[in-house]
Formats: structure tokens, sequence, C-alpha cells
């Protein structure tokens, strides 16, 4: 029996630890390892935890922790892009020599952003869930803003400005969930998620709606489903790539797993199907919204941050759908996302730094300038847009196959028309990227990328593709049984 | 539950509280000035701390008690204190380009608590509440949230949108102490702490806002679009 206490109390002591050395040895070389040393522990923490995860989930901490297949899953991608991020930071802020004297502050910031991704799918207690997702806020306003650009600013203010005023409106929906609980267990009971699903039977209809609608758009807004993303492309651009791909990567999954667990409890109040179609509905219009900016789009991150807000709006059509397949896929299809977008936010930042300019029209002949680089994102970008043979196009097609049995299936046909418009949009702009007009004689890049940077885009790559030709059977079985217990 | 058994009293007693509370956000909806604002604000919060009080007192929740002294001094004295220390360094008197006047964002703001009003009757309903002071809560938090956004909406300068959540969350106190006394202390303790975290976070981006973009106006804040 593997104890899960020791698991966890290691996983949180990790990055605080390393955060506190930072703070007090202030050298940039030393912050970068300590920072990587964590995110391997951390990995090899959650990778067992994933692997040794009781079937049937755990309660332990005074009923404060939570630890179920999913949440173990989620908790999985973070570790996973927390890995690759801190080999990727090495890469890119050496290519930041102006950013060496507060280098020890950033990676304290990414340990920090980190270590509340680590504690937020733990939580049991909706409450102090919302508030480690609102600290993940904090942490990574700063790091969008570490830059001190004009626009870095601009977005952190937008990002921490709009996703309060979202996470307010979920905490408005908990406390309503707290109060339906008190018509049936008395004034005083623990805020858990098991009790708000026990007492959902016995609670009216229009309270369980309200307050599952309320935390729906407040936690929907921290996922960045239109309407309610408008702070998400900013965010995802302007900060430093690696922090992009933390951001796009981990902490999004587990705003969509607290959605995901208010879902179950009006699926045991007996109005699941509302709910799920209002997730479904908002992530078509997610969709929608992602497609038409694509189409569009100049900037290479905001490309990819749009990107981010497609693929949300593919798991949240996953989650919505329901049934055990759409299931199945929109939890392969988190942590494919995890790892190929981490991959395209890593190619990004590399030819940003070598061009010098965030926009795609004077990014030109990529392949020819970085062979390896280039081509690994341009394999990436094939890999985001849900085509064979990667990972991604697995996920997508089992989601369209789980929503054709679904109470919905009209969706299947929406996401199947806007995901080949994003896919004939996305090879457009990489088309010109790379077979694009000459540069300019003096425009040519120079920059010689290091190991740093090419390293984390190979270590996500191998798996996409292993991941789109050979499904593990062992998975599928762990996403049935994630399935069967409540999240 | 507290909501079933109160006497009279007590319940004449929250409504005032509550009502007032309700009137100290239509004194921030009408003024410009962000230090009158400030003071409406930091008001606001002292009559919830004097909710929760009583409260702790009617209801037999002494860990109440604990919560209105925190509410008192974080949201009652410190938050105000940050947010006029960062109007001094800022050096902004006042909102320079509201959407509205301050006559049309009131009848606004009307429009919004006779909204929360319906909704929450209705609720109320469902619920065999009508004519209990859940009702009045429920408005209570409703409209001081609807008004939070409202101010937000129709006013651009960074300490306004500061001052617009303050006031959402102040509505989610307010109404969480009277609907839910018995929330674990703890949630509420943590609430109060996260809240000023997020106000100091907010400060320090403003300034590197001022220094950096050179605003603190959203409505200059247009670098980044489509």
């Amino acid at each position: 029996m593997v104890n899960f206490n020791a698991l966890i109390a290691a996983l949180w002591i990790a990055p605080a630890l390393a955060i506190v050395l930072m703070m007090a040895i202030r050298r940039p070389c030393w912050a970068e390892y300590l920072n990587l040393g964590t995110s391997v522990i951390v990995f090899g923490l959650t990778l067992t935890i994933l692997v040794a995860v009781p079937d049937a989930g755990w309660v332990t901490g005074e009923q404060y922790i939570l630890l179920t297949p999913l949440g173990a899953w989620v908790l999985f991608c973070v570790g996973l892009v927390y890995l690759l991020a801190s080999i990727y930071a090495i890469g890119y802020m050496r290519l930041l020599p102006e950013e060496n004297p507060r280098l020890h502050k950033f990676y304290a910031l990414l340990a920090g952003f980190a270590l509340t991704m680590l504690i937020a799918p733990l939580m049991n207690n909706p409450g102090i869930f919302w508030i480690a997702i609102d600290f993940t806020t904090i942490v990574s306003a700063f790091l969008v803003g570490f830059e001190r650009e004009a626009e870095c600013i601009e977005a952190a203010w937008k990002y921490l400005i709009v996703v309060s005023a979202g996470l307010a409106l979920a905490l408005l929906g908990i406390i309503l969930f707290y109060w339906g609980g008190t018509f049936v267990f008395g004034p005083t009971y623990a805020l858990t998620w098991a009790n708000l699903r026990e007492m959902a039977p016995k609670v009216p209809e229009s309270l369980l709606l309200l307050a599952y609608l309320l935390t729906l758009v407040g936690f929907g807004t921290k996922v960045g489903l239109a309407p309610m993303h408008t702070w998400l492309p900013d965010a995802h651009s302007e900060g430093p790539a690696p922090v992009s791909a933390m951001l796009s990567g981990a902490l999004l999954n587990i705003a969509l797993l607290g959605i995901y667990r208010f879902l179950s409890i009006v699926d045991s109040g007996g109005y699941g199907l509302i709910g799920h179609t209002a997730l479904l509905v908002l992530g078509v219009i997610s969709l929608a919204v992602a497609g038409m900016f694509i189409v569009r789009q100049d900037g290479a991150k905001r490309l990819f941050a749009y990107s981010s807000l497609e693929h949300m709006g593919v798991l949240a059509i996953g989650f919505g759908f329901g049934g055990p397949i759409a299931f199945a896929g929109a939890m392969y299809h988190m942590i494919n996302h995890s790892l190929t977008k981490s991959l395209m936010f890593f190619g990004a930042g590399n030819i940003m730094r070598a061009y010098g300019t965030k926009s795609m029209r004077k990014m030109r002949q990529v392949l020819r300038y970085y062979p390896v680089s280039g081509a690994l994102w341009l394999l990436g970008a094939v890999a985001i847009t849900g085509a064979p043979p990667f990972g991604l196009f697995l996920s997508e097609v089992t989601i369209l196959r789980g929503g054709i049995l679904s109470p919905n299936p009209w969706a299947v046909w929406v996401m199947a028309i806007l995901l080949i418009l994003i896919f004939i949009a996305f090879m457009n702009h990489f088309r010109e990227m790379i077979w694009g007009a000459e540069a300019e004689p003096g425009e040519a890049p120079t920059l010689k990328l290091s190991v740093w940077n090419t390293l984390p885009m190979w270590l996500a790559f191998v798996p996409i593709l292993v991941l789109g030709l050979w499904w593990p059977e062992g998975l599928w079985g762990f996403f049935q049984q994630a399935f069967m217990v409540q999240p | 539950m507290l909501i079933f058994h109160l006497d009279p009293l007590a319940t004449s007693l929250f409504s005032l509280l509550a009502i007032l509370a309700l009137v100290l956000s239509f004194v921030m909806l009408a003024s410009h000035w962000l230090k009158n604002h400030i003071y409406a604000f930091a008001a606001e919060s002292w009559t919830i701390a004097i909710i929760s009080a009583s409260i702790g007192y009617y209801g037999h929740y002494p860990e109440l008690y604990i919560i209105a002294a925190l509410t008192a001094i974080f949201r009652g004295t410190m938050l105000p204190y940050l947010v006029l220390r960062l109007i001094k360094r800022l050096n902004i008197q006042r909102e320079f380009t509201p959407l509205l006047k301050p006559s049309s964002s009131m009848i606004l703001g009307a429009v919004l608590v006779i909204f929360s009003y319906e909704v929450s009757r209705q609720l109320g309903a469902t619920l065999h509440l009508t004519d209990n002071i859940a009702v009045l809560a429920l408005t209570c938090m409703f409209s001081l949230k609807l008004i939070g956004f409202l101010m937000m909406i129709l006013r651009s300068e960074a300490i306004s949108h500061i001052l617009g959540l303050l006031v959402i969350e102040n509505g989610i106190f307010l109404g969480s102490q009277i609907l839910v006394p018995g929330m674990p202390a703890l949630l509420e303790l943590v609430i109060i702490f996260d809240l000023l975290t997020i106000v100091m976070a907010f400060g320090m981006l403003v300034r590197l806002l001022q220094v950096h973009a050179g605003t603190t106006s959203s409505r200059d804040l247009q670098k980044l679009v489509g």
C-alpha cells in the first residue's frame, strides 16, 4: 500500500522548499537547477500517484484532501508540463540576458505557480478549491507581467481583473450550493464534494441550477470558455514562453476539473442533461470564436492562445457529451493537448526570439534557418489541429464518436466543421511561414538555439506521436474506471 | 436554521443593516470622486461587520465575533487604507471618463435591484421562504454583485475596477453571513486573507501599469486586440 499522505506532503514541500532556497541564495544559475530538480521530483511524484491511485478514490487529511482518478490525471498533466517548461525555461531565459538579475524571482514564481497548481486538484472542499484557483491567478499574473513591457503589464492586469470578477461569481455559486445543503444537513456541515452530491437530490431545481450556472460561468472564465475568454489570448501570448505553456497545458485543465465536479453535483441531483448541455453550448461557442480569430491572426503566440481556446472548447464538448466514450476521449485529449501545446509554445518562443518579432508575417523560411526546431514546430502544428497520426486526432475522433450516442448529436457536426476550418487556417499560416517569400537580406535570423531550447520540444513530440499510434490498453481501462467513480 | 426562528427585533435589525449596505453601494455608484467612493466602501464593510457580530449574538455562533472583528480590521480599515494610499501615489482624484452621468447610473442600479428582488422572490417561493429575511439577503447579495459589475463596466480607471470588485465581494460576504452563518469559519478566514492578497497584487500591478504603460485607464489599454 502506498502512503499517499507522504506522497502528497512531498509533492507540496518540494516546490515550497525550492522557493525558499531560491530566494535565499539569489543566484541565477542556482535557481535554474533548483527549479529543474524540483520539477523532476514533482514529475516523479505525480507519476507515482497516478500509477497507485486507488480505483474508488481516496479521502484523507481530515476530509480536506481528495484523490480521484480524474484528479490524479490532472495532477499528472501539471507535473508533466512543469517538467517540460522547466527544461525549456533554462534555454529561453538565457536568451534574455537583461533579466538575469531578476532570474531567481522568475524561478521562484514559476515554482510557486506549480505549487498552487499541485494543491488545487487535491482539494476536497469546493471553497478551498476556489481559493487555490484564486492563488494560481495571482501568482501567474505576475509571471505574465514578468518582462515589464507595456503589453505584458496590460495583459497581466486584464487577466487578474477579468478572472477575479469571474471567480467572484463562482464563489457566489459555492455559497448557494452550501445554502442548499443547510436545508438537508442543518446549519453546519462539512463542505465537501461528496456532501454536496448527497444533498443535490433534495434541493429544488431552481436553486441547484442557479448555483451550478454561477460556478460554470465563474470557473468557465478561468478555463477561458467563450464569451468569458477575453483575458486568455492576452495572458497566454504576452508571458514568457514557458509560462504560456504552463498556463495553457496545466492550469486550464484544473479549472475544467472544477467545472466537471460541479457538474457531477447537478448530475446526482437529476438535472444532468441541462448541466451537460450548458457546458456543451459554451464549448461550441468557444470553438466558433476560436475558429474566427485563428483565421485572421498575425501574432504567433496569439495563434496558439486561440488554439487553447479551441481545445478547451473541445474538452468542454467532450465532458458535455457525457457517457464513457466521450469522457475517455476528453481525458485523453487533456494529456495530448498539454503535450502538444507545450511543444507549440516552445517552438513559438524559439522562433520569436530568433526573428525578434511576434508577427508571423515577418517569420519567413523558418525551415531553412532552423531545420530541427522548425520541423518539430511544423509537425506540432499538424498535431495541434487534430490531424493523424498524432494523439489529438485519436482523442478528437473518440469525442466525436461518443457524441453521436449522446443526447446532443447536433454538436458533433458543428464540432467537425469547425475543426476542419481551424485546420485549414492553421496550415495556411504555417505554409506562409515555411514556404513564403524570402526574408529581406538584413533580416535573416542569426540566433543559435541551444540544446535546452530543442530538447523539451523532442520530449513533447515523441509522446504525442506514440500516443497517436498506440492508445495503451491500460489507459483505456483507467479512463473507464475514472468515469465510473465520482470525480 | 437561523433564518427560520429569528425574533422580530433581530429580523428588523438585520434588514436595516442589509439595506444600509445596499444604500451605501448607491453612494458609490453616484460618486465619481474616488475618495468618497472609498469612504462609502469602508462604511459598508463596517456595516457588514456589525451584521456578522449581531448574527453571532442572536444565532449563538461565537466564531462570528472573530469574523466580525477581522472584517472590520481588514475590509473596513486596511483595504480602504491601502487603496487610499494607492490613490495618493498615483495622484488620481476622480474618475474622468465615466460612460454615464451619476443620475443615469443610479437608475440603472435601481433596475438591477428590482431584477435581483424578482429573482430572489422566485427562488424564495420555490424554497417556501416568502416574507423571510432570506429573500432580503439574497436580494442584497445579487444587487451588490450586479452593482459591482455595473461600476466596473461604466468606469475605466483601474482603481474603480478594484473598488467594483470589492463591492462584489462585500455582497457575497453580506449574503453568506445571513444565509449560511454556520459555514466553516476557516473558509471565511481564508477568504478574507485571500482578498487582502489580491488587493495587494492589484496595487502592485496598477503601479507597474502607470510606470510601464503610462496610463491606468482601461480605455487606453488598447495594445492587445484581435
